[in-house]
């Protein structure tokens, strides 16, 4: 940076994550303006406009200092946890499966919400934890009891995607805090007996499905299969440059499924080509290496397993969602981030993002403070 | 992957302490692993991308293509079926169409009860419905409605995305404009049969809308009249709405087919059949081509095209008219008296002098037996044997020349015959002899036979197409071919080996039937100096009824009458059968009269028809929709279901008017001489005509060993 020419205020914006983010929305609110037909609604222009107000949201997350990050870990919790369970006792009298809340001026999906959360309050356990319990049960199973109780809830909603969104998290968080490493290994050798159980009794017969068909999409290309199968073609299809802009006749004859939201890369790809895809994921592993340096350089534990959990949860929207429209995991309806068209998952990464940016801030000022 | 954790392990095993310290070193390379993972995730995504988009691109790109384009066929118009004066006798008449294809629906009764309102079905056409979807075999495309007007094909139009598996399109119908009057001749279409798009795997036959020949000229002619189909290119969304066209070939229709016939002379016979179960045969004298083939009742093959439903097959099936037989080339009676004329030319060619009288004293003795005929009619020649249908002049003739004499001009002049006439499933019927009375009977032919035999009776069966080319032959003195295809005439026809005096006298005898004081003057033709020289014939269905014109409509005698005109010039020849219309002169004359009518004077000969139609109940259309209505009334939705495709066609093939009780077959013809006396005179049933057609080479001999002995008089 030009330190001299540029008003401090400005200069010390997260430039590093402000210019890909900026593009990567542009570059969805194109998509997007041909995905409607081009035209600038109903989505191109409430994608464009919605991250700038929650880019105001990030920065004012930012600002905010680390000892008010660790008072609120707690209570916000809470609050969430017991709107996860009255969306369960609403949805149980309403009859039917409910995800959100109704505030009157905006629908709430808390589960959203508990995504940066449950990162935020296990990196505040682990940072309160002493580090000669590390190795021992007290390390784990208070861990395990905040992530079960939300993800629990979560599941039976039931909302396959976002509880595993939310698990993998905490994994990665655990993980991070430097609990034993066997634990892990004997978690995973569980875990691959556990699965089978889990997939014949646990999972809803639409979610078997969906395993089964991601397995072999062409024993039912009309039905569940189709999405996968459509998805591929249109980004297969797509070739080098793609097929133009405004040319995509997966997207634009209604083959492909949720083309502005889950299925928002097939429809660039089919456009901009393998091109595109390489710029997309680029931009995302520029965001991420951001991210990670930031957790890598961040004064504290706290500040670290933050930093790192944040970037993890935006890393996993982006992996399962690529993964699932490329055909190599099952449909779970996680969509891209900054590029899907949709609230709810704009504010719950840019929670993240302003999470990570405010980490980045403490990182500025600690070697002052110890000056 | 292994070397961080080990020494972090193993530093945990040996001292438990941890301290904040070796939390921070652990954090720094556990995120280098999850970094590592994360780089990784990229790398295979972008492989992966790399793979489907640039590897399988041309797959892919294959796969989008196929999405977006619909090719879609559009069904050729079938070539026409044009009559001898280019008059549509079968034509396409443009038609908003609503079809559905079972396979994609996705709930039947819901599409169904949608449609029924729509387009305001009937509860029984619903349930023909059903009963296609049923049958067909999911891709089979299935006929909803065809000749909707544009307010209910709209109405289905805009909410075809909703019913899924629904087609309406604008297509062209299958046009048969005198509807039963050519039924027989020319058949019908339909949607083809799975066994035949199993057979023939072209997507035209599974196109809605596309019809193939089922029966008759349709059938036979299918690959000349099927054209070529055009195909249309558009742009598709993925619930099947057009986008855009991209680009269409027309259809190039199917070659026209003109046929000898006259389809006004045939609707005019088939009509002037009236209530009664008939056919009627034209034949041109100078060509041989046929003008007409008229059998009535019949189905109306414009209800077929679309697949027949459960209230016409029952009515169809129930009535004992038999509306599913041709009866003009598959129904075969006995000839009777109608045989006479071509007898007079056998005796000739066997030196019977035409002026030699014979007594009849009302009946001829053979050994103990006497033979009973019509009436005491004195002396009689052999014009005035015609003219006054005397049998006793037969019987003492054939008994003098033999009856061996006789068969082969039978065979000579057409019967027991089948002729080249493409599209039709003729039966020959019998000329007996004695070879074939030993092979099918394991009996010897006695005398008594050859008297039966040569007053056309006993075992003697032939069709009304034989008749009437019996009668062009007699009448021209050629060996005409009978012909449908208009262009097939090919040139003059060999004589035949009679001298024309001989014709003369067969000729004269005819001419008295109708203008002298024979059976038919009743039925002379009231058009001047056109006259009308014809037989009568009257044969019996059994033995053991009293009377042949009286009783159940079942037993009475067959009416029949052959005949040609004009006398002097003959130009048209034509045979009328009228099943149980009792004797020949009261049913089939007056039918053979106005039909001839028609050919000199149509005016005329339709002021008498219409007149008669009122007596009737209207048109054959207007009686069968008014008879439809009664069983809809009557039966609703309880009649049975149709078969397939298949067993309807067999039905119409198999259908057959000979029932012979077991018992009278039995009987041997000669075991009762002494009956009451009938027109037809001979005791016998039809033993003959029973079921199976008789093989070839039983009815006929080699001609080339039957000419000679015709030629030596």
């Amino acid at each position: 940076m030009v330190r001299g020419l540029i008003p401090d205020p400005v200069a010390r914006q997260p430039w590093q994550v402000i210019v890909p983010l900026t593009l990567l929305v542009t570059f969805g609110s194109t998509v997007l303006y041909s995905a409607g037909g081009g035209s600038l609604y109903p989505w191109a222009l409430t994608h464009f406009l919605r991250f700038f107000v929650f880019l105001a949201m990030a920065i004012v997350i930012s600002r905010v200092r680390q000892p008010t990050f660790k008072q609120l870990a707690y209570p916000l919790y809470g609050v969430v946890v017991v709107l996860l369970v009255l969306v369960e006792a609403i949805g149980g009298i309403a009859g039917g499966s409910q995800r959100w809340l109704n505030l009157g001026f905006m629908t709430l999906q808390p589960s959203e919400l508990m995504k940066p959360l449950i990162v935020l309050v296990l990196a505040r356990f682990y940072d309160d934890l002493p580090p000669s319990m590390t190795a021992s049960w007290r390390a784990l199973v208070p861990a395990a009891a905040l992530l079960g109780v939300p993800a629990g809830l979560i599941i039976i909603q039931p909302d396959l995607g976002t509880a595993l969104a939310v698990t993998f998290g905490a994994v990665v968080v655990v993980f991070l805090s430097g609990v034993p490493l066997w634990w892990f290994i004997s978690a995973a050798v569980v875990g691959a007996v556990a699965a089978p159980l889990a997939f014949f009794t646990v999972l809803h017969d639409y979610q078997r499905q969906r395993v089964f068909v991601f397995l072999d999409p062409a024993k039912d290309p009309l039905g569940t299969g189709y999405h996968i199968l459509q998805s591929t073609i249109a980004i297969g299809s797509g070739g080098l440059f793609g097929k133009g802009f405004g040319n995509g006749s997966q997207s634009h004859l209604d083959y492909l499924p949720e083309a502005h939201t889950d299925f928002v890369f097939a429809t660039m790809a089919e456009e901009w080509g393998m091109l595109g895809g390489l710029f997309v994921i680029g931009t995302f592993a520029w965001i991420i290496h951001w991210g990670m340096r930031v957790a890598r350089d961040a004064p504290d534990r706290f500040a670290q397993l933050l930093a790192a959990g944040m970037t993890f949860t935006i890393f996993f929207y982006v992996c399962i969602n690529l993964m699932m429209v490329m055909g190599l995991a099952p449909v779970v309806g996680i969509p891209l981030p900054f590029m899907s068209h949709g609230g709810s998952s704009m504010m719950t990464n840019m929670i993240c993002i302003g999470t990570i940016m405010a980490v980045e801030n403490w990182t500025r000022q600690a070697p002052r403070a110890l000056s | 992957m292994i070397w961080p954790f080990r020494r972090e392990r193993n530093r945990q095993t040996l001292a438990r302490h941890i301290s904040s310290g070796t939390l921070t070193n652990s954090f720094a390379r556990r995120r280098v692993l999850v970094g590592a993972v994360q780089g990784g995730v990229g790398v295979l995504l972008a492989a992966r991308m790399g793979y489907i988009a640039l590897f399988e691109n041309a797959r892919y790109q294959m796969l989008s293509e196929s999405n977006r384009v619909n090719l879609s066929l559009i069904p050729p118009r079938r070539g026409w079926l044009l009559d001898r004066f280019g008059a549509p006798l079968a034509s396409n008449r443009a038609d908003f169409r609503v079809d559905l294809i079972p396979e994609r629906l996705v709930d039947t009764d819901r599409t169904l009860a949608e449609l029924g309102q729509l387009l305001s079905l009937t509860a029984v056409e619903v349930q023909d419905l059903k009963d296609k979807i049923e049958k067909s075999r999911g891709f089979q495309p299935v006929e909803v409605a065809t000749k909707l007007d544009l307010d209910a094909f709209s109405a289905v139009s805009v909410r075809l995305p909703e019913l899924s598996g629904v087609i309406a399109q604008r297509g062209f119908v299958r046009f048969y404009p005198t509807g039963p009057a050519v039924a027989h001749l020319i058949g019908y279409v339909g949607p083809a049969s799975a066994e035949e798009y199993e057979q023939d795997r072209n997507p035209l036959l599974i196109t809605p809308g596309y019809k193939v020949g089922k029966d008759g000229l349709e059938k036979e002619f299918e690959t000349t009249l099927r054209g070529v189909p055009g195909a249309r290119r558009s742009e598709v969304t993925a619930s099947g709405r057009v986008v855009r066209e991209l680009d269409t070939r027309e259809d190039v229709p199917g070659d026209p087919i003109k046929l000898t016939i006259d389809g006004g002379l045939q609707d005019y016979a088939a009509r002037r059949i009236g209530l009664e179960s008939a056919a009627v045969v034209v034949v041109d004298c100078h060509t041989g081509g046929l003008l007409t083939v008229a059998s009535m009742p019949a189905f109306d093959p414009n209800g077929f095209v679309g697949g027949i439903g459960r209230l016409q097959w029952k009515m169809l099936n129930e009535d004992d008219h038999i509306p599913l037989l041709n009866k003009a080339l598959r129904g075969l009676y006995p000839p009777g008296s109608t045989m006479k004329p071509m007898a007079t030319l056998a005796l000739q060619q066997h030196g019977v002098d035409p002026e030699e009288r014979i007594n009849c004293p009302g009946g001829y003795r053979l050994g103990n037996r006497f033979f009973r005929c019509d009436a005491v009619h004195g002396s009689v020649d052999m014009r005035g044997a015609i003219e006054h249908s005397c049998n006793t002049y037969f019987w003492s003739m054939a008994h003098r020349v033999g009856y061996d004499a006789i068969a082969p001009v039978a065979k000579l002049l057409g019967l027991g015959q089948q002729f080249e006439l493409p599209g039709t499933k003729q039966r020959y019927g019998t000329v007996p002899d004695a070879a074939w009375k030993m092979r099918r009977y394991k009996q010897e032919w006695t005398e008594a036979d050859s008297l039966n035999a040569a007053i056309g009776q006993g075992y003697v069966s032939v069709s009304p197409l034989q008749l009437a080319v019996m009668t062009s032959r007699i009448a021209s003195g050629r060996l005409l071919q009978p012909s449908l295809i208009f262009s097939q005439h090919k040139g003059e026809s060999a004589a035949l080996p009679f001298t024309p005096e001989q014709l003369a006298v067969s000729h004269d005898g005819m001419f008295r039937v109708v203008n002298g004081s024979g059976t038919a003057t009743a039925s002379k033709l009231q058009l001047g100096d056109i006259q009308m020289a014809g037989k009568t014939g009257t044969a019996q269905v059994r033995a053991l009824v009293s009377r042949g014109h009286v009783g159940d409509w079942k037993t009475r005698d067959h009416s029949l009458f052959v005949g040609y005109a004009p006398a002097n010039a003959p130009r048209y020849a034509l045979a009328v059968v009228v099943e149980h219309g009792t004797f020949g002169a009261r049913a089939a004359a007056p039918i053979a009269r106005d039909v001839l009518t028609y050919l000199f004077d149509p005016g005329k000969a339709w002021d008498t028809l219409l007149a008669m139609e009122q007596g009737w109940g209207g048109t054959p259309m207007e009686r069968m929709e008014a008879k439809y209505r009664a069983y809809a009334a009557a039966y609703g939705t309880s009649a049975p279901k149709v078969g397939d495709d298949q067993e309807v066609q067999e039905t119409i093939t198999q259908a057959d008017n000979t029932e012979v009780p077991a018992a009278d077959a039995a009987a041997l013809p000669d075991a009762r001489p002494e009956e009451p006396p009938s027109p037809g005179a001979s005791p016998s049933p039809s033993p003959a005509a029973s079921a199976k057609p008789t093989p070839v080479t039983t009815a006929t001999p080699p001609p080339a060993a039957d000419r000679p002995a015709a030629g030596a008089p």
